[in-house]
């Protein structure tokens, strides 16, 4: 005790735990000094420091650190655990599916605490009445979303709401400093003239997009870690997308010629009904949705023309089928040359190392030999298989996910777990159901 | 020890789909083993030096799924 602990932390790390941590050490009995930039922490606020160097008086170890906040964040986990406060989230549009699915995550997550649900039909009830599952997990009633509640109560904001409206509410949050992941379509397509070719509107703020990263953790890692603003992708896109990325980028297949079949699920069509979604007509179809042109064909091969460097085209037909829950994207490709299953392995297990919502299904044995969207309910898996038909050099990747898991809100929550330096799987590792 | 019970597990790469194959360290030639990940099958030769190769073995093809 007495004993000087030296404490600068890196640039960019996430505000409210620098805080808990600087507590935890004059806690300790530790003298900590920070080599700050600009501090509000009297306000228990901010810190921003620059470098890092502890002195632990009881074992006597100093450690050094001078760049990556993610390294800072896991010493400081083990060293001392979190006595600070949790770091608060708002959901808004928290009454749709995507919302409730964030709700259902954030209220079981070890790091966070939801201290908003807004939603403007069902104001001042609480989240039971529209959420079912979620009774007794929280008081929380629905407010109305209104900007200066959002920006005092939350350090952390996912919008849950439909594309065109949060073009609308979003910019007026962007002033506040707070981490923002929207859900919808309107900052995914950085071409801003997009949005008229697949949207059918003009994008009023079209120098915000690029303030917005596409957050697909297993792509953009470490550019998501420092990032303030995520626009999560499409559903199919990133079912499509976690697919195809390995074999694009090793080259090796036909770019002009991909073909993405889809089927979703009835939860991906969110939660406000149509007469096509009333149970007679909706049972037990098999129905062609967009056969050609589907909006999520413009972010796939953005994505995939950005990783490849060349322009890529893609083909894709959806098909709403009879779940609720999942999606199955079966995606036929041409490729150059004859692989073989290996290859094919190694091209996938190279890519996604360390991956851990990316598994592989390719088995010769057992109930499930492909992905099959069935047992990933509720879970932030994306299971990826693959076949090699010899005849016509055609690869046929199988990828299957929860669309509003790694469809939607698990790879939301997932990208703010890296934003905020928390583990990357933190409240996500649900294994699934089986049976179901 | 109780019966079944494994020591000294060796692990070699799946020659299908890579990953990590464990070959018990009491193994004999002609055994079969199983791939966790991809499922393939593989018989064991073990040479007189202890070397252990993985051989694809035959199997019966399954109607599944048709
Ligand atoms: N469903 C999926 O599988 C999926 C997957 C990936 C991405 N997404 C995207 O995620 C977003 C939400 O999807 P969802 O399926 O959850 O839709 P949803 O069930 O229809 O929910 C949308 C929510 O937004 C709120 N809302 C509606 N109009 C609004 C407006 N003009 N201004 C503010 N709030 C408004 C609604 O709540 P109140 O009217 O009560 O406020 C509702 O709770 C969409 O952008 C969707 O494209 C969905
Ligand atoms: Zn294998």
């Amino acid at each position: 005790m007495g004993r000087k602990t030296k404490v600068a932390i890196c640039g960019l790390m996430a505000e409210v735990d620098a805080f808990s941590f600087v507590t935890e050490l004059e806690h300790e009995g530790a003298e900590s000094s920070c080599n700050l930039q600009s501090s509000n922490f009297a306000k228990k606020k901010i810190i921003y420091c620059s470098r890092m160097s502890i002195r632990f008086p009881r074992t006597r170890q100093t450690l050094k650190h001078k760049s990556s906040r993610f390294l800072f964040r896991k010493r400081e986990r083990n060293q001392f655990p979190l006595a600070g406060r949790k770091v608060r989230v708002g959901v808004v549009g928290a009454s749709g599916y995507v919302g409730g699915e964030i709700l259902r995550i954030l209220l079981g997550h070890p790091d966070a605490v939801v201290t908003l649900a807004t939603s403007k039909q069902y104001e001042g009830e609480p989240l039971h009445r529209v959420h079912p599952n979620l009774r007794t997990f929280t008081d929380l009633t629905f407010a109305a979303p209104k900007i200066d509640e959002i920006t005092s109560k939350c350090d952390f904001v996912f919008t849950a709401t439909p594309h065109g409206s949060s073009i609308r509410f979003v910019p007026t949050l962007l002033g506040s400093g707070l981490r923002i992941v929207d859900m919808s379509a309107d900052f995914r397509l950085k071409n801003p003239t997009a949005y008229e070719e697949w949207y059918g509107y003009k994008h009023p703020n079209p120098e915000l997009i690029k303030d917005f990263l596409y957050g697909i953790p297993e792509i953009y890692r470490f550019e998501i870690k420092s990032s303030k603003l995520i626009s999560n992708p499409g559903c199919m896109a990133i079912t499509s997308i976690l697919a195809l990325v390995p074999f694009v980028k090793a080259g090796l297949i036909d770019e002009e010629h991909v073909v993405i079949d889809s089927k979703i699920g009835s939860s991906g069509g969110g939660a406000k009904p149509t007469l096509g979604t009333h149970h007679a007509e909706r049972y037990g179809v098999v129905r062609p949705y967009k056969p050609i042109r589907h909006r999520h064909t413009a972010e796939i091969e953005q994505e995939l023309s950005r990783l490849a460097g060349r322009e890529i085209r893609v083909s894709m037909t959806p098909h709403a089928v009879n779940f609720v829950r999942g999606i199955l994207c079966t995606i036929h490709c041409f490729t150059k040359e004859k692989l073989d299953a290996p290859r094919i392995w190694k091209t996938l297990r190279g890519f996604y190392e360390g991956a851990r919502f990316v598994r592989f299904v390719r088995d010769k044995k057992g109930l499930a030999r492909y992905p099959d969207p069935k047992i990933l309910a509720g879970s932030n898996f994306c299971d990826i298989g693959f076949e090699f038909d010899e005849r016509a050099n055609r690869l046929v990747l199988l990828s299957a996910t929860d669309n509003l898991m790694k469809g939607a809100a698990g790879n939301a929550v997932q990208c703010m777990n890296l934003m905020l330096g928390f583990e990357e799987s933190a409240g996500l590792l649900f294994p699934g159901l089986h049976p179901i | 020890m109780s019966g079944g019970e494994l020591k000294d597990l060796s692990e070699t790469d799946c020659p299908e789909c890579s990953a990590k194959i464990r070959i018990p360290s009491d193994a004999i030639d002609g055994e079969i083993v199983t791939c966790p990940d991809c499922g393939t099958g593989f018989e064991l030769e073990i040479s007189g030096s202890g070397t252990v190769t993985l051989k694809q073995a035959e199997s019966v093809a399954e109607d599944w799924g048709e």
